[in-house]
């Protein structure tokens, strides 16, 4: 592979793939808010 | 203001009952189920490489970050707060809107339609892998062994058996996990079934990383044209590849969204299947480059000389001819066709879903009725329109029109009605900051509309094209009745579903957050001047 090849396939993979792994840092850090406004409880249907 | 309903009114004790996911890792996949489908698979290796290669990737990222997830935050937020499929999160949204929702449904049930013949082609391939029937001559085996190809823009009613026992097989399968629910159903295929997809698809590029002339393909793919960022064309290509291939506007997002529970993030996991679809998409673009690598120097021609490395030929031809060539070719051609089965039956499920639930909104039918109902219909026009030697023709004709006009056309009136006409824009905004662990900002909604804009332009650049240049060399009556037809089909439905009477009551519900909670004046219609901080100090 030529050099700029090799680059724009890093660049590529850092930026796509370390987004989904950033975005799954921050989700499994705060799965949920814990502040949000009263109410909103669901019913549940029975399966 | 007379369009909208007042909602001073709090959150009633108790709301309207309605199927939930398990929970939010089984909503992120079935969300990323239904984005990554064929068109990450072959779509996206031919637009890079068509487009300045590895410099694609910048227009690529910019589309992602300012169109697809502004795009896919704004259905999440009407379907989580309106809670409904789209002809009743719309109507919820402006009683005018719902129309545009029934757009959307449109749209899923003629994708629907073809889709599944592909899904029937893909799984044919994995039975003929394992005795490589298509070694000899795999263009030709394609066209005329399988598919008996007829005479290109006619309509024929000759139908071919080799076709049809899969596609029923699929509709079969299809119908069965619309009936089991959302829960038994869609929920658990994605469970098991995108883990085993992205291992699959692991095990093939990896190999595809060892095949001589690997490094040739990822040249070819990756190698920048910088020159090509200048190019408007590739812009647009680019926003368009995000935007087909993160499954927006089918109303897919609206009605998974209104399956989550009321207190759920929402943020935080689209920015998740987000960037897990544009995942997908890279490895299967660095897979599919390796492969055609390998194909090349067998054939001892540059990448660039090869035909077919975009669209069904990519699969079903291109594919194969590599797949003969490769050593343990049964094995890996068994693997590729059974991860294009996944891909594709997690995404049909999701269109098919949108479908089904409006039916279920609107007719108050159970889900096992609205997918018997949904599933039965459209198998049979599906094998009428797909089962036959011109299949192949009116899927690549209603293909073009539904995606490169319909969908588009699903987009503009989505936004338009919630922002531009219906004034939710603060509204949802507030909405995803409120239950979200990220906050959107007031960017987001400047961005929405900005897409709107480029989508407009997108629309009428497309129109024009097809009016003037008609498609594919097929004659002008073909294009008129099932180009065009297909258009009109769309808008038939979007207009003249509204006058169905709903058949349960949906006047009584309230959104939540309310308006109060979320500082807004009760009235929609009303300039609001305060601020809103989620943590409750206004």
């Amino acid at each position: 592979m030529n050099g700029s090849a090799i680059a724009l396939l890093t660049v590529s993979i850092v930026l796509v793939w370390g987004g989904l792994g950033v975005s799954i840092a921050i989700l499994a850090r705060r799965p949920e808010n814990d502040h949000m406004p009263e109410g909103g409880e669901d019913t549940r249907i029975p399966d | 203001m007379a369009e909208h309903p007042t909602e001073a009114a709090p959150p009633p004790p108790t709301h309207e009952k309605r199927e939930h996911w398990s929970g939010q890792t089984a909503f992120i996949l079935a969300a990323i189920g239904s984005a990554v489908g064929l068109g990450n698979i072959w779509r996206f290796p031919g637009q890079a490489y068509e487009h300045g290669g590895g410099a694609f990737m910048i227009p690529y990222l910019v589309a992602l970050l300012t169109a697809g997830i502004p795009i896919l935050f704004l259905e999440h937020a009407i379907g989580h707060r309106f809670r409904g499929s789209p002809p009743l999160a719309m109507k919820r949204v402006h009683r005018h809107a719902e129309g545009v929702g029934w757009l959307h449904v449109a749209i899923c049930f003629v994708i629907g339609l073809y889709y599944t013949a592909i899904l029937a082609w893909a799984l044919s391939y994995f039975f003929f892998s394992f005795s490589l029937a298509y070694k000899d001559d795999p263009a030709g085996f394609f066209t005329s062994d399988y598919l008996q190809l007829g005479e290109a823009g006619t309509f024929s009613t000759s139908f071919v058996p080799k076709v049809i026992i899969p596609l029923v097989a699929m509709w079969a399968v299809t119908i069965v996990i619309l009936a089991l629910g959302l829960h038994k159903g869609v929920e658990r295929l994605n469970i098991v079934g995108i883990p085993v997809l992205v291992a699959t698809f692991l095990v093939i590029v990896v190999r595809a990383l060892f095949l001589d002339g690997a490094a040739d393909g990822l040249d070819a793919l990756f190698t920048p044209d910088f020159a090509a960022l200048k190019d408007p064309q590739v812009w647009i290509a680019a926003y368009g590849q995000i935007f087909f291939s993160l499954s927006l506007a089918y109303g897919i997002m609206i009605t998974y969204a209104s399956y989550r529970r009321r207190r759920s993030n929402l943020t935080a996991p689209g920015l998740v299947v987000a960037f897990g679809n544009s995942s997908f998409e890279l490895l299967a673009g660095i897979g599919v480059f390796a492969t055609l690598g390998f194909l090349a120097h067998r054939e001892g021609v540059g990448v660039g000389e090869l035909d077919g490395i975009a669209g069904p030929f990519l699969s079903f031809v291109t594919f194969p001819a590599t797949i003969a060539e490769m050593p343990g070719g049964a094995f890996f051609g068994a693997l590729f066709f059974a991860s294009l089965v996944l891909a594709g039956l997690t995404s049909l499920v999701s269109v098919l879903q949108v479908v089904s639930a409006a039916l279920q909104d609107k007719l108050g039918l159970k889900p096992r009725t609205a997918a018997v109902l949904v599933g039965g219909t459209s198998a049979v026009l599906s094998i009428v329109g797909f089962g036959t030697t011109t299949g192949l023709y009116l899927l690549d004709t209603v293909d073009n029109w539904s995606n490169q006009l319909g969908i588009v056309a699903g987009a503009i009136t989505m936004i338009a009605a919630a922002v531009w006409l219906g004034r939710r824009g603060h509204e949802l905004e507030r909405h995803l900051a409120a239950v979200s662990t990220l906050r959107p900002g007031r960017a987001w909604l400047w961005l929405v509309s900005a897409v709107a804009l480029l989508l407009i332009y997108m629309f009428v650049d497309k129109a024009v094209t097809l009016a003037i240049d008609g498609y594919g060399g097929y004659p002008t009556w073909y294009l008129v009745v099932f180009g065009w037809g297909t258009v009109v089909f769309l808008a038939l439905v979007a207009f003249l579903m509204p006058f169905l009477k709903w058949r349960r009551d949906i006047s009584r519900f309230h959104p939540w957050p309310s308006r109060e909670q979320l500082n807004l004046p009760a009235d929609v219609g009303e300039r609001h001047t305060e601020d809103y901080d989620p943590r409750g100090r206004s």
